[in-house]
Parts: C-alpha cells; sequence; structure tokens
C-alpha cells in the first residue's frame, strides 16, 4: 500500500506547489512542530513562523513560512500562506533583510506578548537558515 | 458648409485619434489576459479560505461569544462602505457601474437613518463620489505607484478595516467592486464581509470532523482578519480584469466609430470636391456662351 498523499501550498497570488508523492510533511504549527503521515485525522491548525520540511520520494524540500493555515482531510494537505520561500532559493540579503525587520518589532514596546512569541520565533529561524 | 480645408484637418484629427484607441485596445487586451490569468490564480485561495471559515463557524459551538468579525457588533448603526474603483478613465461604464451601485445602496442606509461611512479605493471613485457624500468619505485610497495588484496592498486596507472595527467605528463593512464575467460583461458586486454570511454553512458542514489546534476559537479569530484582506485581494483582482475589458471594449466601440466618422466625412469631402468642380466648369461654360 502507498503511503504517500496530496500537499498543496497556496498563496494568495497563485498556487506555490502542488506534489502528489508526499510522504511526510513536518509544519511548524502555533503549539509545535506537528508530522504529518498519511491516514492523519482531519485538522485544521495556524503556523508561526517556521520551516516546512516535505519528505518526498525525490527527496526533501524546505520551505520557510511566515504564517499560514494548514488543513488536512482526505489525505489532502492545503496550505495557506501569504510569505513564503524555498530555502534554497533565498536570498541571503533577503534573510537579513527579514531578520533586521524582525527584531526592530520585538524591541517596539507597544507589542502584545502574543505577537512578541511570534517575532521571537521568527528571529530564532531566521538566524538558524541564515 | 465647412470649407474643403476645414473637412480634411477633421479627418486628420479623427484618423489620429483613431489611431490612439486602437492603440489602447491593444494594451488593454495585453493587460487583460495577465489580470485573468492573475484573478484565476488568486482564486485557490480565497475559496480554500471560505471552506474553511465555513467549517470552522460550523463547528463552533457556543455562538454567543463567537468573534465578533463573525457574528457582528449586535447593532446595526453605522455601516461601512469600500468602494474599489480604478485609477485610470477611459474605460467605458466601469466606474460608473460601480458608484451607481454603491450609490443605490448609501441611498438605501440614509433612507433607514443609518449613519454611512465611505472609504474608495482607486482615485476614480473618490472623483465621482465627493461631489454627493463628501462629509462621508472618511478615507481614500489609491495604489496608482504599485505597479501589479499585490497582496501586502489589500493587506494594509484590511489592518484598517480590523483597526476601525475594532475601535467600534462601524457596525456592518461592506465592499463594492465588478466581478468580472467575460470582456464584455462585467457584474458590479456588493459582498457584505462583517459580520461575515455563512448562508452556505449548513450544506457542506455535516460529515466534516476536524481536530482542531489549538481550539476554534482561536484559530477563528486569527483566520477571520486574514479573510478580510483576501475577500478585498480577491475583488482587487477581479476588478482589475474587469478594468482592462471594459476598457478593452470601450476602446474597440471607439476605434469602430471612428472608422465610421473618417467614412461619412471622406463622403463629405468628395462630395463638395466635386460640386466646387462642378460650379467652375458651369461658370466658364456660361461665360463662353455668353459671348
Amino acid at each position: 500500500m502507498s503511503e504517500e498523499f496530496k500537499i498543496e501550498i497556496v498563496n494568495p497570488e497563485k498556487s506555490f506547489l502542488t506534489k502528489e508523492d508526499v510522504t511526510e510533511v513536518v509544519v511548524p504549527a502555533f503549539e509545535g512542530e506537528m508530522g504529518i503521515l498519511k491516514d492523519h485525522i482531519s485538522i485544521i491548525s495556524f503556523l508561526k513562523p517556521g520551516i516546512i520540511k516535505i519528505f518526498s520520494k525525490s527527496g526533501e524540500d524546505n520551505y520557510y513560512v511566515e504564517d499560514g493555515i494548514v488543513e488536512f482531510k482526505n489525505n489532502n494537505l492545503s496550505v495557506l500562506t501569504s510569505s513564503i520561500f524555498n530555502i534554497k532559493d533565498i536570498d541571503k540579503n533577503k534573510i537579513s533583510e527579514l531578520l533586521t525587520q524582525a527584531e526592530e518589532n520585538s524591541k517596539n514596546s507597544e507589542i502584545t506578548d502574543q505577537n512578541k512569541y511570534l517575532v521571537d520565533q521568527k528571529i530564532e529561524v531566521l538566524k538558524t537558515i541564515n | 458648409m465647412a470649407t474643403l480645408d476645414d473637412l480634411k484637418k477633421r479627418i486628420a484629427s479623427v484618423k489620429s485619434t483613431q489611431k490612439i484607441t486602437k492603440a489602447m485596445k491593444m494594451v488593454a487586451a495585453a493587460k487583460l489576459r495577465r489580470a485573468q490569468e492573475n484573478a484565476e490564480k488568486g482564486r485557490p485561495y480565497s475559496e480554500k479560505m471560505n471552506n474553511i471559515i465555513l467549517n470552522l463557524s460550523s463547528g463552533i459551538s457556543d455562538k454567543e461569544n463567537a468573534p465578533k468579525l463573525l457574528s457582528g457588533t449586535g447593532e446595526d448603526k453605522v455601516h461601512l462602505c469600500i468602494v474599489l474603483t480604478s485609477d485610470r478613465g477611459l474605460c467605458g461604464g466601469f466606474n460608473t457601474n460601480i458608484i451607481k451601485k454603491a450609490k443605490a445602496y448609501f441611498q438605501k442606509i440614509s433612507d433607514e437613518g443609518k449613519t454611512l461611512k465611505i472609504i474608495t479605493v482607486g482615485s476614480k471613485g473618490y472623483d465621482q463620489l465627493k461631489r454627493a457624500y463628501k462629509n462621508d468619505i472618511v478615507e481614500r485610497i489609491s495604489f496608482k505607484d504599485s505597479k501589479t495588484i499585490n497582496y501586502l496592498d489589500a493587506e494594509k486596507v484590511g489592518k484598517m478595516i480590523i483597526e476601525n472595527f475594532e475601535k467600534k467605528e462601524f457596525d456592518v463593512c461592506t465592499i463594492f467592486y465588478n466581478k468580472f464575467k467575460n470582456v464584455i460583461t462585467q457584474i458590479p458586486q456588493e459582498q457584505q464581509i462583517i459580520p461575515l454570511k455563512t448562508s452556505e454553512a449548513e450544506e457542506n458542514s455535516s460529515e466534516d470532523n476536524y481536530e482542531f489546534e489549538p481550539d476554534e476559537d482561536e484559530i477563528l479569530s486569527n483566520l477571520l482578519p486574514k479573510n478580510i484582506s483576501t475577500q478585498i485581494f480577491k475583488a482587487m483582482l477581479e476588478n482589475s480584469a474587469s478594468e482592462q475589458g471594459s476598457r478593452m471594449s470601450a476602446m474597440d466601440n471607439a476605434t469602430r466609430n471612428a472608422g465610421e466618422m473618417v467614412d461619412k466625412l471622406t463622403i463629405e469631402y468628395n462630395r463638395s470636391r466635386q460640386a466646387a468642380i462642378t460650379k467652375e466648369l458651369i461658370e466658364i461654360i456660361s461665360g463662353a456662351e455668353s459671348l
């Protein structure tokens, strides 16, 4: 029996990625990283800044996301996100730009606790891929 | 009667106008294709978003404490209208149709004695509304500088709406835009985004048993603001495709009209030239006869 399922990543402008032969996906869900295999129960969750890891026969792909929603249903995983980058293609300058922006945000004194948590997450992730 | 010289000048001017309208038509056609592609590419996102929200909102047991963006403030006094129009003119009835639809709605609101607030997106809408509704317009936004429609612009508008909503500036929010059906037909739309209408929720929600992480309320309150931006983005995409379509058919008509006019003027020109020649001949002949 095949252990594969379908993943679809869409952003507002277009359908970013569709893959039929995915064996495992790890998404940075709000309450911690979550691994999804075939026949996972239907789930809806939202993402915090982090890395989506997609394992398929052709290898492993990593994508950096800032926010989004995941929905898994009938072996279809949909990821809706407004900001996603393939880590292989992402420009070093772009990363440092995002990083400085995030660091500025975190220094802002009016930030709410939840936003602060998200921004700190973002800084951490950006530092690891930089 | 116009002299030969005048006619010649008019023919030349109509011809050069025709050249311009023809060029504009070509440009609109090229842009239309791109805009249409973008609108189609953007559809999956808003559809999926809608589905998830429908599933979520049907799953909420405790309607009383549902997020305000979904259930509304419980009042119906202040209406916020977002009117999305283009930044450029010469696109037929595109802007007028939206404004007409919006004005009908404004009339209804003020007849019912409710307060009206207007945000215009795109400068043409502001131009047309400022005379009658100057005091109701609370904000005017224009994206003249950004070449393509991008999500960041839509997000800015969305964030502004949500901020105002949280400050309790309004109770109901409606957006007006043109939905792209095909090149000839664009349908002005009136869509209520706050509180969200979930009339279709009943049909397809029965079997989906989702697990939520964290709980429904939290996801919903995270998702609903995003949905506002998404809806606006969708409206902007539809609008830009409609604008180009509308401009293309308007310019096509203009080119055809100019062609007809050139034909008419040419006939008139030829006739009066012939008349002048005949007149001269008659003069010569009758002069010779009298000798």
